[in-house]
């Protein structure tokens, strides 16, 4: 969270109730999902969410290392998101940090929520998520990849998963918050729905928002979430009618 | 998925296919697999470059910041060039430290790079002893079909051609493309019984008695070489390896030239 | 829903009234996909076949397997699944001597094996002994998806006749995805040619005069 009244706050909302990017409260930015992109990985997929890139492969079921991780009566899944130096303004040091290490255990154990991990035990199930460029709203971008990447692989799973964050910024709830609004708002809560059954398996929240406004926000990160939960059933449905790769696209 | 075993057979294969001068994937000896370059594929870095050999992509990010010059070389700007070869990029990637596949990799594209005078680092001091911009390479490996050198260091080239000098956003001047003088190519041949190929799949990698990298310059100098794996050379396949790969650099460099 | 649909995770079958199959989950008495793949309903069964996915040994496969490890009266061998396979020496042609088994077998040598017995954690163990199991001398191994290996079949083995009278090539398909391909260098060319088309293009209809008409270019080339 940002600054609220430091120097140079952009205006985040116009006059017309828009914006910076033109967009209005209840608009997501553009959003592309490729599936099936890697040659050498079980399953994967790239997403290209507003000025987001996100790279997601899937490996396995294969055996656990270290050994001591393995588990008798299901797969372990190990998740790990992680940024590229180069994927903000300022030069990232490379490998995990603490952030990407939390990262990484929300966006797994939100996943292994939907995975049928029981039909595979004593094996892992590697997740990885490279975020490219990063432009706010990476985890959701890694999510919403990593899970069309489970399914390239085809591990057993009870529904996609898609994901969006809700912020309020200049007072008012948004989605899908861009880099400003994200430096600058008040607030945001990144959340993750199993469409099929209308439950959340990530949510996180930072700032300020009322009892009533959160109940909004996450309506509206539902609504967001269907729409997304489209162009991941789209992007797959392409990568198996055509044949080659697929993609799935909505603005 | 579709790819070979590793299996005693599969090195007979390949090498019974050499020897009749054939490939696993029907390429001739000194055929390299399509490239494609993306440049400018990052908007978050001030050089980027996707560049894909086949299967094989290898996304380069550049960075510049202002830093400290080494206590030995006052006048000169800093250059760090590093590898990342992460775990979406293939199945034998294993947890802990940077591999040594990696930190070989960072090393001999940074090489190349130093060696080739490609960037001038005196034109990176800003004040000698005190302030001067650090250049950061950074190779992104997200999928290892095989020579992973090769395509490293294309995308570091061309990332670095693209690349802006920061120097508004931190106050130190206009901002301006970074100045590239030279533009040095890594060709990478592997060792198939007497055969010697360019471009090696990770199939021919783990069947290859020893690989060779050379890097050489638009002049036609040879400006860094690698011999690795285990395997041997006679200096007489250097000289022809030497050869063949001043062809393909020229060919590459045109083809990042040309490249927008 | 109708045959041959693609359906994705999370899709419900509309299909109460069957049993869930392979590729399917029941929640509040309702039927949905649990992979990507093609609705298939053979009464009283739906199921979903699958696009991609895992090897699942199942008991009497024949699949190819690869020798990782040399115990003193047994191998551990590759068979494509998360864990290595014993394979004990009694489960060989050879009469072998306690600690002999190298002798035998060496970590890289292929073989095609059965699988005889599957445990609830998926541990599996393999023989040797029977038709067409051994040690693989020649030739190439191809891994494909092992979703696709049906097609790769094909209707009463007709997939693996084409391509074999075509290319004079002779192949082995495992249950784990593997191929086997031996005979000159060019007929095993074509078929892995081929059947990169059919691990790509294996759940889209026409495949077989797909496969035809590369053979006939191939030829022709």
């Amino acid at each position: 969270m940002g600054s609220v009244g430091a120097k140079d706050v952009p205006e985040l909302l116009d006059a017309h109730g828009k914006r910076i990017d033109g967009r209005g409260l209840h608009d997501l930015r553009p959003l592309k999902i490729e599936a099936g992109v890697l040659q050498r990985a079980t399953g994967s997929a790239f997403v290209e969410w507003g000025e987001n890139k996100v790279m997601a492969a899937v490996y396995g079921p294969r055996e656990v290392h270290p050994r001591h991780m393995q588990q008798n009566t299901k797969a372990v899944v190990q998740c790990r998101y992680n940024m590229a130096s180069f994927s903000v303004d300022e030069r990232k040091r490379p490998g995990l940090d603490r952030r990407s290490q939390e990262i990484s255990k929300v966006i797994g154990e939100a996943l292994e929520s939907v995975l049928f991990v029981e039909e595979f035990p004593k094996t892992s199930i590697g997740i990885y998520i490279e975020v490219l460029q990063a432009n706010a709203g990476t985890r959701c971008a890694g999510l919403v990849a990593a899970s069309v990447a489970l399914a390239d692989a085809g591990i057993p799973m009870s529904d996609l998963v898609p994901a969006v964050a809700v912020g309020k910024i200049a007072g008012k709830l948004a989605l899908d918050l861009r880099k400003e609004e994200d430096n600058y708002g008040e607030s945001d809560v990144p959340m993750a729905l199993v469409p099929r059954s209308g439950r959340l398996v990530l949510l996180q929240m930072e700032g300020h928002m009322t009892r009533d406004e959160l109940k909004t926000a996450m309506d509206m990160g539902v609504k967001g979430c269907e729409k997304i939960y489209e162009i991941q059933k789209a992007a797959l449905r392409n990568r198996y009618s055509l044949g080659g790769n697929g993609g799935g696209e909505a603005q | 998925m579709t790819n070979e075993v590793t299996t005693e057979i599969l090195a007979t294969h390949v090498l019974d296919l050499a020897k009749a001068g054939k490939r696993l994937d029907g390429r001739g000896l000194d055929e390299l697999r399509p490239v494609r370059i993306t440049p400018g594929y990052v908007t978050s870095a001030d050089g980027s470059a996707l560049v894909e050999l086949g299967d094989t992509k290898v996304l380069c990010g550049v960075k510049l910041e202002p830093g400290t010059p080494f206590p030995d070389t006052p006048n000169a700007g800093v250059l760090t060039t590093n590898a990342e070869i992460v775990p979406l990029s293939s199945p034998e990637y294993e947890p802990g430290p940077p591999s040594i596949q990696s930190i070989e990799l960072s090393r001999v594209v940074d090489r190349a790079i130093r060696a080739a005078e490609a960037i001038d680092l005196a034109k990176l001091c800003v004040t000698p002893g005190e302030k001067c911009w650090t250049c950061f390479v950074d190779l992104h490996v997200l999928d290892d079909s095989g020579n992973l050198t090769d395509a490293a260091l294309l995308a570091a080239m061309s990332a670095l051609k693209n690349a802006k000098l920061p120097g508004e956003r931190f106050e130190i001047g206009p901002t301006v493309p970074l100045e590239v003088n030279h533009l040095p190519i890594e060709t990478t041949f592997v060792r198939i019984g007497d055969a010697l190929i360019v471009d090696p799949t990770c199939e021919e990698e783990d069947t290859c008695q020893g690989r060779l990298t050379i890097a050489t310059d638009e002049a036609g100098n040879v400006v860094a070489m690698q011999k690795s794996m285990v395997g041997a050379f006679s200096p007489h396949d250097v000289i022809e390896l030497v050869d063949r790969a001043l062809v393909h650099g020229d060919r590459l460099r045109e083809l990042i030239n040309t490249t927008k | 829903m109708k045959e041959r649909t693609i359906v994705l995770p999370g899709e419900e079958l509309n299909a109460g009234e069957f049993q869930p199959g392979p590729g399917t989950y029941r929640a509040d008495g309702r039927i949905y996909a649990s992979v990507a793949g093609i609705l298939s309903i053979r009464a009283p069964i739906v199921r979903v076949i699958p696009f991609s996915g895992p090897y699942i040994p199942q008991h009497g496969d024949v699949v190819i397997a690869v020798v990782k490890i040399i115990g003193p009266t047994y191998w551990l061998v590759d068979v494509g699944a998360p864990h290595y396979a014993p394979l004990h020496y009694s489960g060989t042609p050879w009469k072998i001597e306690y600690g002999e088994c190298g002798e035998y077998l060496r970590p890289g040598d292929a073989i095609v094996v059965r699988i005889e017995a599957v445990d609830q954690n998926q541990r599996i163990g393999v023989t040797m002994n029977g038709d067409g199991l051994g040690r693989i001398n020649g030739g190439i191994i191809e891994q494909i998806s092992p979703t696709k290996v049906p097609r790769v079949i094909g209707k009463s083995g007709s997939m693996i006749r084409l391509l074999e009278t075509s290319t004079g090539a002779r192949m082995t398909v495992g249950q784990n995805g593997r191929v086997w391909i031996d005979g000159s260098q060019s007929s095993i060319y074509q078929v892995r040619q081929a059947l990169q088309i059919i691990d790509r293009e294996g759940q889209r209809s026409g495949l077989t005069d797909r496969i035809k008409l590369f053979l006939e270019q191939s030829h022709s080339a």
